[in-house]
């Protein structure tokens, strides 16, 4: 049972016409097998809680505190973070050229364990993962994210979650650009790694879409850097009829 | 079995007073001269020769030198470089043979003339030469290695290797470089009609080395030759491949590797010769560069002349710095006389290291130190796949780990996965 701890996030990012503020005092608590949604429209600040926890360099942190399980999130580093039970599932994933899957795949999970993994139940281990994600086999051998379609480039992300095993998961518009097919295949993705009940899971997500494959168990809505308004999953059926007008129109007249 | 030839032997060491003997540029009456006085604007009207004399010291304003640190190279523009020669030691496939002959050998000089000061000393200056010949139709069953190694950088020195594929033959020769040398080389590779040769050139010399080298490169009808430099370790370290096809459908290609660390200059500066039609030639230039005053300079020239209709070129370079202090030059130029061509292209690019790949494999528990070394190996990986040879493919992977190990394990003191602790 591990949990992570949002106090009073304030974070701003550097633009060309100096710092700018975009969280303003988020707080939110997720423990070990429960699924946030965090929702809202563009622009107000989910992705930058994603990336902020993560610890990318682009975002300042200028007041605030992350804890895992108690420890000081915000001082260590990114791959500390990583290695803390951290995982980002990016909304973008980078391009590595040169650097096989198979390498990519082998090395990250030597990181995390702190010992390389045991050959041959890790051939069968990423085999049997890339099986259930309906990833080619030929896959493991192109080089990270180079080439690959959207969807390609989300099944990459949550076949690293289920071979990581991190304590909380961040999908970060996970579910943006996949049709169909692919959402339902990456969602079933989420939901092996949520059956273990070992998870927490932050949902980042501009649509319910995916909401109908991932039952969360919270639902936040985000607006202008701040949770505005959260709830049960009635939340976002109730989001999914009214949209975010709501919020939106509050805060103009505010 | 393959055997071993080297002409470290004081027996058969050529009396000293020979490296002013101009006998043989002498004899060559078909000396090409540079628009007196005026920049020179083709690569065609560039001087070559192999007069000494035709070839002022440089004083570094000159196209050809304006990269060079020219003080460094300085020693090797001596018209007599009679400092203790290089050990010349090759062990050699079972179907190849090798010979140490003095300069006067009919053989020599046939692949081109020099085409700059450095190259002409060393043409002016080398005693005896080192000739590996695969004869006519054999196929190489191994590979032959020519080891090239200096004891001694306090003196300037030349050597002259030529490596001369006959006809429809097929083979690999690795050339390595080490030791401590201040060295201006020739290396001639004549690749006859229908033979297939791959080359590869290794400079990696101990500190305080200055390595200038001519390669020159003769390509017969239906010819194919993969030249392959890698540059590694040295002080100063200068490659010029002059690639000339004397038939048709001959195809060249070009690949280049080099990681220069803090002081280390590394030129190279290619020229492709599409003098006759239907040759196809591919120059693949990638560097890395750490440390301050780590420079490397990349110039690819080719010329397609008039009568080279059906040529089908394309070159690049690709930089990556990974440090501040660094600096790579990169100059491609295409000349184009003929309009009847299949194709013709370059491109190069020099980038910083990608902060944001650095981020998405740090994100996996990577530690940076490490997704530093991915992210470098990855950058060689694609090239070092073209090649095509495993035994070369291993070394240069082995080669490039080693150099991630020297010049990154200084980047920072953060635990690597070699001995991982944990964050907090």
């Amino acid at each position: 049972m591990a949990t992570l701890e949002i106090h009073d996030l304030h974070v701003s990012v550097e633009t060309k016409e100096g710092p700018k503020q975009i969280l303003r005092g988020v707080d939110l608590t997720v423990a070990s097998g429960e699924t946030h949604a965090i929702m809202g429209p563009n622009g107000s600040g989910k992705s930058t809680l994603a990336y902020s926890l993560a610890g990318h360099p682009k975002y300042t942190v200028t007041s605030g505190t992350v804890t895992l399980d108690g420890a000081d999130v915000l001082t260590m580093t990114v791959d500390q973070r990583a290695r803390a039970g951290l995982f980002l599932a990016m909304q973008y994933p980078v391009e590595v050229p040169g650097v096989s899957v198979t390498n990519f795949l082998r090395t990250a999970k030597t990181a995390i364990d702190g010992t390389a993994p045991k050959l041959r139940t890790w051939t069968k281990d990423v085999t049997a993962a890339m099986e259930l994600l309906r990833m080619d086999p030929e896959f493991a051998t192109r080089s990270v994210n180079e080439g690959f379609s959207g969807g390609e480039k989300k099944r990459h992300e949550i076949l690293q979650l289920e071979l990581l095993k991190p304590k909380f998961a961040i999908l970060d518009e996970t579910d943006s650009g996949l049709d169909v097919d692919a959402l339902r295949v990456v969602s079933e993705g989420v939901n092996r790694v949520r059956e273990s009940g070992e998870v927490g899971v932050l949902l980042i997500t501009h649509y319910t879409r995916i909401l109908r494959y991932i039952k969360p168990d919270f639902v936040h809505v985000f607006v202008d850097g701040r949770i505005a308004e959260q709830g049960g999953p009635e939340l976002a059926d109730r989001l999914e009829d009214e949209g975010y007008d709501r919020f939106l129109t509050d805060r103009a007249t505010a | 079995m393959a055997s071993t030839t080297t002409d470290f032997d004081e027996a058969i060491g050529a009396p000293r007073g020979l490296s002013t003997d101009h006998s043989r540029a002498v004899a060559d009456g078909a000396h090409q001269h540079g628009r007196g006085g005026t920049p020179q604007s083709s690569r065609a009207d560039r001087l070559s020769s192999f007069d000494l004399a035709q070839f002022p010291v440089p004083n570094g304003r000159e196209e050809e030198w304006r990269f060079a640190p020219v003080d460094r190279l300085a020693p090797l523009f001596d018209a007599e470089l009679s400092g203790p020669k290089v050990i010349t030691t090759v062990i050699e496939a079972p179907e190849v043979t090798v010979e140490v002959v003095d300069r006067d050998d009919v053989r020599l000089g046939r692949a081109g003339k020099p085409g700059d000061r450095t190259a002409a000393t060393a043409w002016a200056s080398f005693q005896r030469a080192t000739v590996v010949t695969i004869p006519p139709q054999v196929v190489a069953s191994t590979a032959t290695t020519i080891r090239v190694e200096g004891i001694d950088a306090s003196k300037p020195t030349a050597s002259h290797v030529l490596v001369h594929a006959r006809e429809l033959s097929e083979a690999l020769v690795v050339i390595d470089h080490i030791g401590p040398a201040t060295l201006a080389e020739t290396v001639e590779v004549v690749v006859e009609d229908g033979a297939h040769l791959t080359i590869v050139s290794v400079q990696d010399w101990a500190p305080g080395s200055v390595h200038a080298s001519s390669h020159r490169l003769r390509l017969g009808r239906d010819a194919t030759l993969k030249h392959i430099v890698v540059t590694l370790g040295g002080d100063v370290v200068r490659i010029t491949p002059d690639a000339e096809f004397a038939g048709e459908n001959g195809s060249v290609e070009m690949i280049g590797l080099y990681f220069a660390d803090a002081g280390q200059h590394q030129e190279h500066r290619l020229f492709v010769d599409h003098a006759v039609a239907s040759c196809r030639s591919r120059v693949t230039y990638k560097g890395a560069l750490q440390g301050d005053g780590a420079h490397t300079v990349w110039v690819g020239d080719v010329l397609i002349r008039a009568a080279a209709e059906g040529t089908d070129t394309y070159e690049l370079n690709r930089n990556l710095v990974l440090s501040e202090g660094a600096r790579a030059d990169s100059v491609p130029n295409l000349e184009i006389e003929t309009g009847l061509i299949a194709g013709a292209g370059h491109a190069s690019a020099t980038g910083r290291f990608d902060d944001e790949q650095l981020f998405y494999l740090r994100s996996r528990g990577i530690p940076e130190p490490d997704a530093r070394r991915l992210v470098v190996r990855g950058f060689f990986a694609e090239l070092i796949h073209a090649i095509g040879v495993p035994e070369v493919e291993e070394r240069l992977t082995a080669a490039i780990d080693a150099e991630l190990e020297k010049s990154m394990s200084v980047l920072d003191a953060t635990p690597t996965l070699a001995g991982l602790e944990d964050g907090p």
